[in-house]
């Protein structure tokens, strides 16, 4: 029954949707305000039954109910309780439902909370955010659905992929796609401004919420995503370029564009057909990352082995939304009228120059990410990009983009000029000297992009707090305080990738028992490898004592595990985080003469990696309270006089 | 400045933006995508040493064999029609074994051995590389 139940549940949600749709319509063609009146409570209601149906899909997985073909596929009683619960999203049935909960909960935290919006905008964009709806629904109910009963029920389900067996699971994937699908609403914003010709500051100002806690979420969602594939593929590394990170790396950038583009217009009302624009790509590189993971093109642990003619169906939906909006901005945005103006050199100059730099590498990564597709889909050629393109193209706008990143918020909006910056730059500019030198005097060797990550990851922090100096503290506004530490965040991260590329040191061995391997500052000694059980696995665990200098030993215990259902195997590193760094270990394979491969990495300082993740997040999530405290304010006071 | 020439400005080096970014993307795409070959293809075309590419095939039978250091495996990459040798420095992944599907990313030494830099074996049933399914992955599910 519950199975059934989480099926009409979501059957109502596609009804709820059309019907949202037709009355957002209807009300707006017709002028009706009764019509548009209840566009808000069917937003709402159509949010909880797609709630309700991800919640009994939730309590089929925790159930273990083998009736249902997707539970059978891809779960097993012997999960741990963890894993029989994030599994529910670890298949593509499952991850499409969340999907789509997200996009219906996005919906009914729109009709529920957006106060501030033109009331005819907001009825566009709650019928925009359904129109989406349709599609995604019609997508899970026609070709994907998750809640198929399986006759006969087999006795036992043939387990989740092991390498999605742990913690990670339940944490980056809802938070990813919050992010990812969160910026829907950006999308709908957009489309619903054009249709009633609304662009402008109040327009911006009631978006850039909705666009920023979006975006929180996606920055926290990469930062989980990169450090999980970092402890768990065992591979050392925390960024592969691998076309599933690319698919959640484009909408970020056009998410981060977006974010600053909005705050030119809705402080300076400029940008706005600019702005629009990018509500509307962002949401599209969502979907676009989403047709790229679900249709099986790519092959990742992300692609769920799915059949073909889900492919052409996302194909066919991102055609008609992306297609549909972008026929509309063609239309429409010859009457959005002209904006203010500003100079070259001003905020919003830096803010251009920002949004550029961002959709140029936007353009580098879809390029690169979507050429093999492309190569292979017109000559039949195979090919791979990897890590040496993206690098190499994507690199150097990146780093003129951060020092871009210092220089921007010390400008004045609408007209600077360059002396007075001069002398507010100077203090981070001879922290950049001093580290230029600094460097090349203790490290000679390293390479130019790490050289120039290191160097201006140290000015460029100098730089992010420089907006503070010789301001009232107390008086500085949140937003402030979260650009700020946002920024900074970006430069720890840009330290921890420079210090990662340039300093890491690596020892690969055969190692006999006893035996004392070295790496970087630690002496690693094999003290033995023995058989252990977990709960669904059994694996070999080696024992490593590591000391540091005369410092007090510590143990370690990489793990080669063995999945009986389905059968695999994989690595567990173990990792040990100090101060400076990560000591990361791997265990390998025995040889004949009794020798067990190791491979020890000293990783210094990678760890700012991902604490400049969480940084920008929380700059993010700062910036977010500043703005809804001062909008209440404001609000209040035009309500109360 | 007018409102209507600086959105004409901004368009222009918006365009300009683009157009550099996609000629940059191309001209980088170019020295560094990594095609895919099989050793008949390896035979067919000459690769230069050093650039990047994937080589992907069967492990030949009983080709593996390890070097003293323990850490260093020689083995043959066949297709059925050729074969190409290849050294590899570092852990094999679990399903790495003979008579089994593998691709490989390196380059070729002036020699002729490919030099793998990272080994995909074939992960498991339900995860496999498309390059090693070929048209079996387009037709139907991959069982």
């Amino acid at each position: 029954m519950i199975a059934e139940a989480g099926l009409a549940a979501l059957w109502l949600a596609f009804a709820l949707a059309l019907l949202q749709l037709g009355l957002g319509v209807a009300g707006l063609t017709g002028g009706r305000d009764v019509l548009l009146g209840a566009v808000r409570p069917v937003a709402v209601v159509q949010g909880l039954l797609t709630a309700i149906a991800f919640v009994m899909l939730i309590w089929l997985f925790l159930r273990s109910d083998m009736s249902v073909e997707l539970v059978a596929l891809n779960s097993h009683s012997d999960k741990p309780w963890l894993y029989k619960f994030a599994g529910t999203w670890g298949n593509h049935e499952g991850s499409m439902l969340l999907w789509v909960a997200v996009l219906a909960f996005a919906g009914a935290a729109v009709a529920l909370f957006e106060r501030r919006l033109d009331e005819r905008t907001l009825m566009a964009t709650l019928a925009a955010q359904a129109f989406i709806g349709i599609g995604f629904y019609a997508f899970l109910l026609f070709s994907s659905n998750p809640f198929t009963r399986l006759d006969p029920a087999p006795a036992q389900g043939q387990g989740l992929n092991p390498l999605l067996q742990d913690p990670g699971l339940a944490f980056h994937p809802p938070t990813l796609y919050f992010g990812y699908v969160g910026l829907s609403i950006a999308f709908s914003f957009a489309v619903g401004a054009l249709v009633t010709r609304d662009v402008g500051a109040d327009f911006a100002r009631a978006m850039r919420p909705w666009v920023l806690i979006s975006w929180v979420f996606l920055t926290l969602g990469i930062t989980a995503g990169s450090y999980w594939a970092y402890y768990e593929l065992g591979w050392g590394g925390w960024w592969f370029w691998d076309p599933v990170e690319n698919a959640s790396l484009m909408p970020w950038l056009a998410a981060t564009a977006l974010l600053h583009s909005v705050t030119v217009l809705a402080t300076r009302d400029g940008l706005r057909a600019w702005t629009v624009m990018l509500a509307v790509v962002a949401f599209s590189m969502s979907m676009v990352g989403t047709f790229l993971v679900r249709s099986g093109i790519l092959t990742s642990v992300h692609a769920f082995a799915v059949d073909p003619t889900r492919g052409s169906f996302i194909l066919a939906l991102l055609v008609i939304y992306i297609g549909g909006a972008m026929a509309l901005y063609g239309f429409r945005v010859g009457t959005v009228r002209e904006g203010s103006t500003f100079e070259a050199v001003s905020r919003e100059g830096a803010l251009v120059a920002n949004n550029l730099l961002l959709s140029a590498i936007l353009g580098i990564v879809l390029i690169g990410t979507l050429y093999p597709l492309g190569v292979e889909a017109v000559t039949g050629d195979k090919l791979s990009v990897g890590p040496p393109y993206f690098n190499a193209a994507a690199g150097p706008l990146a780093l003129i983009l951060v020092a871009i990143m210092a220089v921007g918020p010390l400008l004045k909006w609408r007209r600077d000029t360059l002396k007075p910056l001069a002398k507010r730059l100077a203090l981070p500019i001879l922290i950049t000297a001093l580290a230029l030198a600094a460097v090349l005097a203790m490290a000679p060797g390293i390479g130019i992009f790490p050289l120039l990550g290191l160097v201006l990851a140290l000015g460029v922090g100098a730089a992010s707090v420089a907006p503070l100096w010789k301001r009232n503290l107390r008086r500085t506004p949140l937003f402030t305080y979260g650009m700020v530490i946002a920024h900074l965040g970006i430069a720890v991260s840009l330290a921890g990738m420079a210090c990662e590329s340039a300093f890491t040191k690596e020892t690969l061995v055969a190692a006999r028992l006893g035996e004392t391997e070295h790496v970087g500052p630690f002496a690693v000694r094999l003290d033995g490898v023995a058989p252990i059980a977990g709960p669904n696995w059994t694996a070999l665990e080696a024992t490593l004592t590591v000391t540091r200098g005369d410092g007090k030993p510590f143990i370690l215990k990489p793990e080669a595990r063995m999945f009986p259902s389905p059968p695999t195997e994989t690595s567990e590193a173990a990792i040990k985080t100090v101060f400076d760094g990560q000591l990361y270990t791997v265990l390998g394979k025995a040889d004949e003469q009794g020798r067990w491969q190791l491979r020890l990495w000293w990783k210094p300082w990678v760890t700012l990696i991902w604490l400049g993740g969480v940084l920008i997040a929380l700059g993010g999530l700062l910036s977010l309270i500043g703005h809804m405290r001062r909008e209440r304010k404001l609000l209040d006071r035009k309500l109360y006089g | 400045m007018k409102a209507k020439h600086q959105r004409l400005t901004l368009g222009v080096v918006a365009l300009v933006a683009i157009i550099g970014a996609a000629l940059l993307a191309m001209s980088a795409l170019k020295d560094q995508a990594a095609y895919f070959y099989s050793p008949a293809d390896v035979k067919r075309t000459r690769i230069e040493p050093g650039k990047a590419v994937r080589l992907g095939g069967m492990v030949a039978d009983k080709s593996i064999v390890r070097q003293p250091d323990g850490v260093t495996i020689r083995f043959v990459v066949a297709d059925g029609a050729d074969t190409v040798p290849v050294v590899f420095k570092g852990i094999v992944p679990d399903l790495f074994k003979e008579n089994s599907g593998v691709v490989a990313e390196g380059r070729f030494d002036a020699g002729g051995t490919f030099i793998a830099d990272n080994i995909l074996a074939k992960h498991d049933e339900r995860y496999m590389p498309p390059q090693l399914e070929g048209d079996k992955h387009k037709t139907g599910k991959v069982e």
